[in-house]
């Protein structure tokens, strides 16, 4: 024996971890604050491996907060201005209680505040990380840029967000970055390819919310506060990787087009800068003025092990991507104002369209619905009464499909009034053995170049036909076999009664040769003998194969469902449609 | 003077309202009451108080006499109400006067006032509210005093109220406690912060730091217009609706809107923002590691079956004959003749070659074992019935052996000396040895087991008893038993000899116990690891030792490694019945309950260091399930690689 009594929780991972009390407890601070400092500097609770160890012995439920982090947060300048924020609002109100006017106005002067700066700094080292994180910060900007300017949160923190977000769509309009839009019943899903990171964010539908009571917004506040400071940034970066100016101008002859013409004012400037901005219609201003569209040819640099055909895929890939840029190239779209304008308008100036609107439905249009250039209108309405020639009148889902789907798809079915086709999420990659609706398959099929066209419809058409013919024949045929059958029946029956009342007759009928397939012998033994190694498995790794070969076999149930229900779907569709074209022809 | 001024006034009224005689009544009322009245502005006696004291009462106040003052009479009902309303000329301007409950008409004048007021301006027609304004003083500055009053002292001198508050101001300045104005921040609120990265910066903390996950994207079911595949059926969505929310695999049920413009707004689209936040702060996070294996990798790379052959792969015979379950076999030395024990109180031989009964013994009673003489030249089948063990000469095959097993039995001569034996041995009447029976050991309770030492001279039984009396050993040359034990260790399951050195193997629940004859003790105590041990039995090389148990496991004992398990099998879904090893083939079957016979390659080397293979190689499927029960007993055929099984459905298969 000898040395030092060893004792228990002194060591290991009991000493890395500590609880959220205590941590509070060792900053000196309130749990709201705490809490806001968390989510400011991105503390998180970690799950320890081992929680009886951690927890000393109990297994209790707690949070626990790697001791490493806190420590790390008490050398954090902000919770010195969380605490002199504390003293300015207790000095506040004294002096209001004793009615001293002027000190409550020094004091406002004086106003503690902080700025966040060195945290996002800190928590992305580098503008790849910020860009990566960028998610959740796009989606929170959204929804409270969408919020009304009374009530829940301060109006600035409203404006700022709005401000921000319209920044952001204009920098992945003036890029082209944009690659994904999904319609989803939640809200509309964008993905954009920023310096090569895909950033994904989804914004309601323009309607006005209905503030659910359970949720705590000072929270969500806290989170946008620091997402507004991060988004700045990364703003700013990004707009200067374009050499467009920050904070965003419109284009000089933009502008000029864009003044109301009547000399009448439509707003306040400020007001109606962001507007103007936010009506996404206009070009923005650069630093160094653009040499007009060049056509930057990309040197190429062989990549050292690669061979030519992955060279060959690559500027493939890259033609593609240039492709889809300009996807809306030289149309013009007209959106009717029963569309959403925002999302449409910001999509299809993403592929390079130009897009307008009726005059007194938002600042920003360039065009007329009577100006003869425009392409496409877009309509969300059963029927259009008056039709110009020599345009299309499509629903908007066009434009979502055809942005997915990297081509502009067949007008045809989406007319207005006519039944649209399943959107389907281009987020979903389909891996070897998942189920593809059948809408998928065709896309692929059109993007690799092949035209199923209207040819299948009249070929099934036909084929219905044909199958019509051919029902009636099997039905009457069936009927004939029936009736063969029965004679059958009755003959054989004739014919053991007759036998019955003769001796037994023994005969004895030429054998068959049993052919024996080998192939599936070979099949069989294979799968006896997987059985039987399966027996013979440790208990730990058996435990482990049965829990792999059960998701597969699940991924293969869910699969084969949706199958089945495609069928029953599409079967009950075809039943439909015989029966009102033989109610036509009766 | 007011008198003076209201009468004229009531008289021009009275001309007005000529036509209206009860109006003249009410009035002449009024008049004469005014009169009673004095010359104060308020004309009732009850004075300045809430008139609702009198709204039950048919009078106000009383007069000097202490007479009731009656209020007006106002019988009128609707429809005089209405009529008023409509013949009254002067009916928009009169109003009730609470005070005395009479009706006044208003004058011009009050009319006037009551309009003035009610547009907002001056009661008095009289006032002019926009008078030009005339300043007190002049805007211009005069250089001569407008009052001659020499200047105060206190304008002379500093004043001290004010000193002392510039003194305190100053002290709080000096102590620190109002601070200056801060300077306007003038720094750009965005810029570039990544102007200088470095990429390798990462900070201290950063090595155990878990990046959040990433919200799910979304998939087709999602979408406003989703493939109709997506969409839930009725039972579905009753499922859905019925489900904890947090165990629904989808938050949302999939919907079909028709145009872009049906499609609503999400009500839990802020809650779904919220809870992300909540996640990302207040949700722990950890680092899994995400198993990624093959599932084909897991699979053990064992011989193949085909390249252990022989093993039996093929039902060959159905032996038929028994009307109830076949609890057991056993084959002769040759492997010629197969006898087995049946429920329905027979005991069958049959030839193994062709399946066909040679003999039916009836023995009156169920058949718990069944044993044949392992010595090849004694013909003699040891039979369980009851509380007795029969030693039967089945008079099969050659004449000449089994007749030399029948001298065998007669030339016993009972020693002189009776000794105290645990059993009786009996010889057979002249009927039973008709039937072939030669000796019958009478036991005190039921038998169990019976099994045969392999030089054929010495038998065990075990007896179904709690005593120390389980375990029997019989010598059948000299009819002569012994108990070997002197303490019950458990209920015994089964016991066997070794095949070839002098131990004995007693198998209770859950333990095996090795014992040496010569010596008299235990040696070995096999920890099964099993619930309860049916079966048992002995590679012929008598280093391994296999045990069955109701616990649907097969623990393979090697004994020169280890009193626990080798090996412990689960091969099979139910109770298993017996087990058994080849004589020559390096082969053991095990037979269930769940109906199969599994047959399993199991090669011991010679070599010690090399531990003994364990294949399965065939599962082996024939017997019905009657009664939850399958395979009761199975047994390998001693020179050829075939194993017979016996089961609840009266039959008995050969598989070769």
């Amino acid at each position: 024996m000898g040395g030092l009594e060893k004792k228990k929780f002194e060591r290991g991972a009991a000493t890395n971890y500590i609880t959220r009390n205590r941590a509070r407890k060792k900053l000196q601070l309130s749990l709201p604050d705490f809490r806001r400092l968390c989510i400011l500097k991105g503390i998180y609770p970690h799950e320890p491996k081992h929680k009886k160890k951690v927890n000393r012995g109990s297994t209790a439920p707690r949070t626990f907060y790697l001791l490493k982090d806190i420590k790390f947060l008490l050398h954090e300048p902000i919770v010195n201005s969380f605490r002199e924020y504390k003293v300015f609002v207790r000095k506040l109100r004294k002096a209001y209680g004793k009615s001293e006017w002027s000190t409550v106005d020094r004091l406002k002067d004086n106003k503690p505040t902080y700025k966040l700066d060195h945290i996002v700094k800190e928590r992305y080292p580098t503008f790849v990380d910020a860009l990566r994180d960028l998610d959740d910060a796009l989606s929170m900007c959204f929804l409270f840029s969408t919020f009304p300017r009374t009530g829940k949160c301060h109006v600035q923190t409203i404006q700022l967000c709005r401000r921000l977000a319209v920044e952001f769509l204009n920098y992945v309009i003036a890029s082209r970055s944009l690659r994904k839009v999904f319609l989803s019943i939640k809200g509309i899903y964008y993905q954009a390819e920023v310096l090569g990171q895909p950033v994904t964010w989804i914004t309601p539908y323009a309607f006005a919310h209905d503030h659910p009571t359970d949720v705590d917004y000072r929270v969500m506040a806290t989170f946008t506060e620091f997402y507004t400071t991060l988004l700045g940034f990364v703003n700013f970066r990004l707009y200067q990787s374009l050499n467009l100016l920050y904070p965003p101008k419109i284009d000089g002859q933009a502008d000029v087009e864009l003044k109301p013409a009547e000399g009448k004012e439509y707003a306040m400037d400020s007001e109606s800068y962001l507007e103007k901005l936010s009506a996404l219609t206009s070009s923005l201003a650069r630093v160094v003025a653009p040499t007009h569209e060049e056509e930057v040819e990309l040197d190429e640099f062989p990549v050292e092990g690669e061979t030519a055909e992955q060279m060959d895929a690559r500027k493939k890939e890259q033609e593609a991507l240039e492709k889809h840029k300009k996807l809306f190239e030289g149309l013009r779209f007209f959106l009717n104002r029963e569309v959403p304008r925002e999302p449409l308008a910001f999509v299809i100036r993403c592929f390079g369209g130009q897009v307008s609107w009726d005059k007194s439905l938002c600042i920003g249009a360039t065009y007329d619905v009577s100006d003869p250039s425009i392409t496409h209108q877009i309509v969300d309405r059963p029927q259009v009464q008056q039709q110009v020639v020599g345009r299309y009148y499509l629903q908007p889902q066009w434009v979502f499909d055809s942005v997915n789907a990297k081509l502009c798809l067949p007008v045809a079915d989406y007319f207005p009034g006519v039944l649209l086709p399943p959107h389907l999420s281009p987020f979903v990659t389909e891996q070897e053995g998942d189920y593809i609706p059948p809408e998928k398959l065709k896309l692929l099929a059109m993007q690799r170049g092949e035209e199923p066209g209207e040819e299948s419809e009249e070929e099934e058409e036909e084929e219905e036909e044909e199958e019509d013919n051919n029902d009636k024949e099997e039905e009457e045929e069936e009927e004939d076999e029936s009736e063969k059958e029965e004679e059958m029946k009755l003959k054989k029956l004739e014919e053991q009664k007759t036998q019955s009342n003769k001796a037994l007759l023994v005969t004895v009928t030429a054998g068959k040769l049993r052919l024996e397939d080998k192939q599936r012998l070979e099949q069989e033994q294979q799968s006896e003998e997987k059985r039987l190694a399966i027996m013979m498995m440790k208990k730990r790794e058996k435990y482990l194969y049965k829990k792999i070969m059960f998701g597969k076999k699940r991924k293969v149930r869910e699969a084969n469902k949706l199958a089945a229900k495609r069928k029953a779907h599409d079967a009950a569709v075809k039943e439909e449609k015989k029966k009102s074209k033989k109610a036509r022809r009766a | 003077m007011a008198q003076a001024s209201r009468a004229p006034r009531r008289s021009r009224t009275l001309e007005d309202d000529s036509s209206l005689e009860e109006n003249k009544a009410l009035l002449a009322q009024n008049e004469y009451e005014e009169d009673s009245s004095d010359e104060e502005d308020i004309r009732n006696t009850v004075g300045n108080i809430p008139m609702e004291w009198y709204q039950d009462f048919p009078h106000i106040g009383y007069d000097l006499e202490g007479k009731k003052i009656y209020k007006p009479i106002r019988n009128k009902d609707e429809l005089d109400m209405f009529l008023e309303k409509m013949e009254n000329p002067d009916y928009w301007r009169t109003v009730q006067d609470k005070m005395t409950g009479a009706d006044i008409k208003l004058t011009d004048e009050q009319i006037d006032l009551v309009h003035r007021l009610q547009k907002g301006q001056f009661g008095d027609v009289h006032f002019n509210p926009y008078e030009p304004a005339v300043d007190f003083f002049t805007h211009e500055v005069m250089i001569h005093p407008v009052t001659n009053r020499p200047a105060d002292k206190r304008s002379f001198i500093p004043s001290l109220i004010e000193k002392e508050k510039v003194s305190k101001l100053v002290h709080a300045i000096k102590m620190g406690w109002i601070k200056p104005r801060k300077p306007k921040d003038d720094t750009p609120t965005y810029y570039d912060l990544w102007a200088h990265e470095d990429p390798n910066s990462i900070l201290g903390r950063h090595k155990m730091h878990v990046p959040a996950p990433k919200m799910k994207l979304p998939g087709h079911e999602e979408s406003y217009n989703p493939p109709p595949e997506y969409l839930l059926s009725e039972e579905e969505r009753l499922a859905w609706e019925q489900q904890e929310p947090a165990q629904r695999r989808l938050s949302f049920v999939p919907q079909q809107h028709r145009s872009l413009r049906a499609v609503p707004a999400f009500p839990r689209f802020i809650h779904e923002r919220f809870e992300r936040c909540l996640d990302l702060y207040l949700c722990p996070r950890q680092r899994k590691m995400r198993v990624n294996v093959d599932p084909e990798d897991l699979i053990p790379k064992l011989p193949k079956p085909r390249d252990l052959q022989p093993f039996p792969t093929t039902q060959a015979l159905v032996y038929r004959g028994h009307t109830s379950l076949v609890r057991c076999l056993s084959i002769s030395p040759s492997g010629q003749w197969l006898v087995s024990g049946s429920d329905d109180g027979s005991v069958r031989f049959w030839e193994v070659s062709t399946a066909r009964c040679m003999k039916t013994l009836p023995v009156g009673g169920v058949v718990k074992s069944v044993a044949w003489n392992p010595n090849p030249t004694i013909c003699l089948v040891a039979i369980c019935v009851e509380q007795s063990v029969l030693l039967v000469n089945p008079c099969l095959g050659d004449k000449l052996l089994y007749g030399a097993t029948d001298q065998l039995l007669e030339s016993f001569v009972p020693p002189e000396e009776e000794r105290v034996q645990p059993v009786q041995w009996v010889p057979a009447t002249m009927e039973e040895h008709s039937k072939g029976i030669r000796l019958v050991v009478q036991h005190s309770k039921a038998v169990k087991q019976v099994t045969w030492h392999g030089k054929g001279d010495y038998f065990a039984s075990v007896v179904s008893d709690n005593s120390n009396m389980q375990v029997l050993i019989h010598q059948s040359s000299k009819r002569w038993s012994q108990n070997p034990f002197r303490r019950s260790k458990g209920l015994v399951q089964c016991v066997l000899f070794h095949p070839i050195r002098p131990y004995f193997f007693v198998a209770t629940q859950r333990y095996v116990r090795v014992y040496n004859l010569l010596k008299q003790e235990l040696t070995k105590k096999l920890m099964t690891n099993c619930k309860w041990v049916s079966s048992m039995a002995i590679h012929p090389g008598g280093d391994n030792i296999i045990c069955g148990s109701y616990d649907s496991k097969l623990a393979w004992f090697d004994l020169d490694l280890s009193t626990r398990p080798y090996q412990l099998l689960r091969h099979h879904k139910r109770a298993l019945r017996s087990v058994a090893f080849h004589k020559h083939y390096p082969l053991f079957a095990s037979g269930s309950d769940d109906g199969s016979v599994i047959v399993c390659h199991g090669m011991v080397y010679n070599d010690l260091l090399q531990n003994p293979l364990l294949v399965p190689v065939k599962v082996l499927k024939g017997h019905v399930l009657t009664l939850d029960l399958g395979v009761l007993d199975v047994l390998f055929h001693p020179t050829q690689p075939w194993v017979f099984s016996s089961g609840a459905d009266g039959t008995i298969r050969l598989y070769t």
